[in-house]
């Protein structure tokens, strides 16, 4: 029998699964409150979904208001709280981007869940209007030689790949670490950055009494049910039910379709809103777009096409099926709209239409199931201003002072370099397309990816991701400035120049108090840093609940940093071409090693303060690189981060096989193995100019050395052949994950006849 | 001169194959699948993606489209076509190509900048090279590995039928280095790597891949 709103009515002490809904005893009590009777069966559904933490943001929202405290940034278009910001890059060109977590599904099932990932943010920057143009993703995984990390890594890369190379989105850079604390928790953050013209952006909105309500794209299945709820939202427990059934099952083609026909309907200008239908699916969708809009919204459930035709209406509503979008067309608009979508072999179906009032009103085969406000579903969750307090474990921590002096140089550059996090990274990026619509200036293994977004002007857009989680352990109000310090910095070496912020915030159970400190200082931290920088957090993404048991993972606030490149022909490059050129450090060093990729490699430490962040020195910094990319100056550059100097060098000369001879002076081991911000190498035929370009910005310069050998030589301190170096630094994925050309050469030839 | 680049539901690399003949200095001709009749046009080329999703096999379901039926007829009357990866598939499952692509040997995507052997210059496609030259351009599949019987792989090899062959490396698995085969006329060259994506030193590893487009136009010129 159909639990209908006047059944609901009848019936107010029926008991009702909220629990395992993952609602909370006062959660319900406030929708019977809100609604003034008990829920029915449907409206439970998109109440649990859509409060679970994942959509409501109930724990962090009284945090990242912070954000929006920034000043106001003349390059924003559309701020946070739309699907994705969108900034001018000039040229009338608008770019929006986003990060998104799908931790949970990518450890329950690895393809699946990373797919999905990438389909999902590739869905909210089409909701914006924009043809997306790249991709990238930052990921986490546990001890490399762990056996769990061995069947998450290859599942998660191939998911990446297999879905982005499968729509056609180049995937342009990332990073990928490891850490004990992810073992039971890898993270799995993915960006879409897409373009359009300022005049094309589009917004969630049903608007306009009679325009109809159109779903299209994939029919809905049974697959992600309570995806944002029971998976994203809590603990994983092992002795929990099997929770696959709720990770969500991508189809790229169907995606890919699905970009051609919103592109050409955003064209013809068919549609006065739309919605992607993400975590929460349909009771996201509709009550978004509702909300957002003057008036109210009826739906005739029974109209959605499903994959599964015992489904119930619950379950229609919950569901995650991906590859769906939600438009609001105008009644006159609705056969063109449906020719399009044809077109291009798109399923496209009326499901109802935007009323006066306002009311969200659903019926399942003429029966009225769902009668709510709108904006009591999407926005009105509960917000919880959760106690916090500075983990008892921290004093101790930061206490604990790393190693200062390395007893064997050589030894130690090796090891860092030849780490899971300092190696090189072509078993997972070549599993990757870089290639694709023929506008990738730069990509992995570079600092930062750089695309073309105008033939004829030739502007581009840079972009880093990054997420140092040691320096956050220590302290997560700087860890998140110095994240957001080297993606800055990142995307600067490319030459271009940075203009927003979007971050994805991976943390552990908000109940924890600890973890909530952590939270809200890496907020506090990131939103100071802006202040400084003078850039604006154009959205973001928060992940909460990553932890198994009591272990939460080390926070892990993932900062991307988008840039615009007046003139991509002026790109700067990492890595050494030529012999003869000047190598120059930018920036100063100083003997700091907590958190640092040397104390963790080398002596397994975690412990004392992060780097000191100097975000004058930074903003320096990058006005200096982009006049000396703008100028022709400098024949390469590269930022200094993890590893510090040992393993930019590293990097620099292993890239098109050539050595250098440096001198380093004072602290040996603080030279090569210290993490301090602010540096970069930077190699120049003109050493006179950049000196005095430098000179001008404030920025300190040093003389390193001389480009050319087969060799990186530290003069009376250490010499390492390239042949060595290579191999050191390109064994350590293939020694781990396996090597793929050999088994080539295992298959016979001629195994399959032809005609 | 009018070069068609055909896109399928699916297709990734029209874009590029047009950005690919317009730098060389032909006319593009955008065609769409589901036609039946092949405008006027002097070239086509079947670009790289995943057409209809790779269901089924690479290549199947696009090969029996409408537009594919014309460009098949064309072809046999002695049309160049080039196929790029999907499109290479798409012409051995249209039957213009012999042999198969299968899932790379170590059933990894793999995207990288390949060298490659130029065994025939004096196909529609491939005059501007010199018979022997390598040339580098960026080869990106996950069902790249050419297969054929050892009898057919024997004759095609007899023939002088391999356009171009892998060198320094095999990125998939192909049977004998296998990179891309022609038609026994030489109009139809099917090949896995992307000449499309080395047409600018911008963006690709090279340049090298724009001998492909200006080779069928001094071709049709001529």
């Amino acid at each position: 029998m159909i639990d209908t709103v006047s059944h609901a009515g009848e019936t107010p002490d029926e008991e009702q699964p909220y629990r395992e809904l993952g609602l909370r005893d006062e959660e319900y009590l406030r929708i019977r409150d809100i609604l003034g009777r008990r829920p029915t069966t449907a409206e439970l559904a998109m109440y649990s979904v859509m409060w679970s933490e994942h959509c409501s943001y109930k724990s962090s929202k009284v945090h990242l208001r912070t954000f929006g405290d920034l000043p106001r940034s003349e390059a924003l278009l559309v701020g946070m709280g739309e699907n994705a910001g969108v900034v001018d890059v000039g040229d009338g060109y608008a770019v929006t981007f986003k990060v998104e977590s799908h931790n949970h599904p990518s450890y329950v099932e690895p393809y699946q869940g990373a797919a999905t990932g990438v389909g999902g943010i590739v869905r909210d920057i089409l909701t914006m209007g924009a043809r997306p143009v790249a991709v990238m993703d930052s990921l986490r995984f546990g001890r490399a030689d762990a056996p769990d990390t061995a069947r998450v890594l290859p599942g998660v890369v191939a998911g990446v790949g297999g879905y982005g190379n499968c729509l056609g989105l180049p995937n342009i850079g990332g990073e990928i670490l490891f850490d004990d604390c992810y073992a039971g928790n890898p993270l799995v953050n993915a960006l879409c950055v897409g373009v359009m013209k300022h005049e094309d952006v589009r917004l969630a909105k049903a608007e306009g009494v009679g325009n109809k309500v159109v779903l299209f794209g994939a029919r809905t299945g049974g697959d992600g049910i309570g995806g944002v709820s029971v998976l994203a939202s809590e603990t994983f427990d092992e002795h929990g039910p099997a929770k696959r059934p709720s990770v969500q099952v991508g189809d790229p083609f169907t995606e890919k379709l699905l970009i051609e026909a919103c592109l050409e309907i955003f064209a013809a200008d068919l549609v006065t809103g739309i919605q992607d239908l993400g975590g929460a699916g349909l009771s996201c969708a509709t009550s978004e777009l509702a909300a957002a809009g003057s008036g109210g919204m009826r739906i005739d459930l029974e109209t959605v096409p499903l994959r599964d035709s015992t489904l119930t209406a619950a379950e229609i509503l919950m569901s995650e099926s991906q590859e769906r979008m939600c438009a609001i067309v105008e009644p006159a608009k609705v056969e063109e709209f449906l020719a399009v979508c044809a077109k291009w072999d798109v399923l496209a179906t009326v499901i109802g239409e935007v009323t006066d009032g306002d009311r969200l009103l659903i019926d399942w085969h003429g029966e009225r199931i769902v009668d709510v406000p709108p904006r009591t579903v999407a926005h009105d969750g509960p917000v919880y201003e959760r106690p916090y307090h500075r983990p008892a474990d921290l004093d101790d921590l930061q206490a604990d002072l790393p190693p200062t002096a390395s007893a064997d140089l050589r030894a130690d550059w090796l090891a860092v370099v030849g780490s899971p996090d300092g190696c090189d990274k072509s078993w997972v990026t070549e599993q990757y397309d870089r290639y694709v619509q023929g506008n990738t200036v730069l990509a992995q293994p570079e600092d930062a990816g750089l695309v073309r977004i105008d033939e004829t002007t030739h502007r581009g857009i840079a972009l880093a991701l990054d997420g140092n989680a040691r320096f956050a352990r220590l302290d997560p109000y700087t860890g998140a400035q110095l994240n957001l310090a080297e993606a800055y910095r990142n995307v600067a070496v490319s030459g271009a120049v940075p203009l927003a912020v979007t971050n994805c915030l991976n943390f552990g159970s908000p109940e924890e108090p600890e973890v909530m400190w952590q939270f809200a200082e890496a907020v506090r931290g990131l939103a100071d840093g802006c202040r400084a920088l003078g850039l604006p957090v154009t959205g973001g993404n928060v992940s909460l609940y990553n932890q198994t048991g009591d272990v939460a993972i080390n926070p892990t606030p993932v900062i991307g940093v988008l840039g615009v490149h007046d003139d991509v022909r002026t790109r700067v490059r990492g890595g050494w071409r030529a012999a003869g050129e000047t190598v120059l450090l930018l920036g100063e060093t100083r003997p700091e090693f907590g958190g640092s990729a040397w104390a963790g490699v080398v002596h397994g430490h975690l412990g004392g303060l992060p780097p000191r962040v100097d975000l004058d020195a930074e903003r320096a910094l990058a006005g200096l690189l982009a006049h000396l990319a703008a100028d022709g100056a400098v024949t390469s550059a590269h930022d200094l981060a993890d590893g510090g100097l040992a393993q930019a060098l590293t990097e620099s000369a292993l890239r098109y096989g050539t050595g250098a001879t440096v001198r380093v002076v004072g602290d040996t081991t603080a030279a090569l193995f210290a993490e301090s911000v602010a540096r970069a190498v930077v190699t120049t035929t003109d050493p006179a100019a950049v000196r005095a370009a430098a000179e001008a910005a404030g920025v300190p310069v040093t003389e390193l050395g001389t480009t050319g050998g087969d060799a990186l030589v530290v003069e009376g301190v250490l010499e390492l052949p390239l042949a060595e170096l290579r191999s050191t630094w390109t064994r350590t994925l293939p020694d781990l994950f396996g090597h793929p050309e050999d088994v080539v050469g295992a298959v016979p030839t001629g195994a399959v006849p032809t005609s | 001169m009018r070069i068609g680049v055909v896109t399928f539901p699916g297709s990734l690399d029209d874009v590029d194959a047009a950005r690919a003949v317009r730098l060389a200095g032909g006319e593009v001709v955008p065609l769409w699948h589901a036609d039946a009749d092949l405008p006027a046009v002097d070239a086509v080329v079947l670009p790289g993606g995943f057409s209809y999703g790779d269901y089924l096999r690479a290549g199947a379901i696009a090969a029996r489209q409408p537009l594919m039926r014309a460009v098949v007829d064309r072809a046999h009357a002695g049309m160049p076509v080039l196929g790029i990866c999907n499109g290479f598939q798409v012409l051995c499952e249209a039957g213009l190509l012999p042999g198969a692509l299968t899932r790379n040997g170590h059933l990894h995507f793999r995207n990288r900048d390949q060298a490659l052997l130029v065994e025939r210059a004096d196909t529609a496609w491939t005059s501007s090279y010199a018979q022997g030259q390598t040339i580098v351009v960026p080869v990106k599949n996950g069902e790249g590995r050419y297969v054929g019987s050892d009898a057919d792989l024997d004759r095609l090899e007899g023939e002088g039928r391999v356009v171009v062959r892998y060198a320094g490396g095999n990125p998939n698995g192909s049977s004998r280095d296998i990179a891309g085969v022609t038609s026994a006329d030489g109009r139809v060259v099917g090949l896995m790597p992307h000449p499309e994506h080395a047409v600018e030193e911008l963006t690709g590893p090279s340049v090298d891949g724009l001998g492909f487009f200006t080779s069928v136009l001094e071709g049709v010129l001529s």
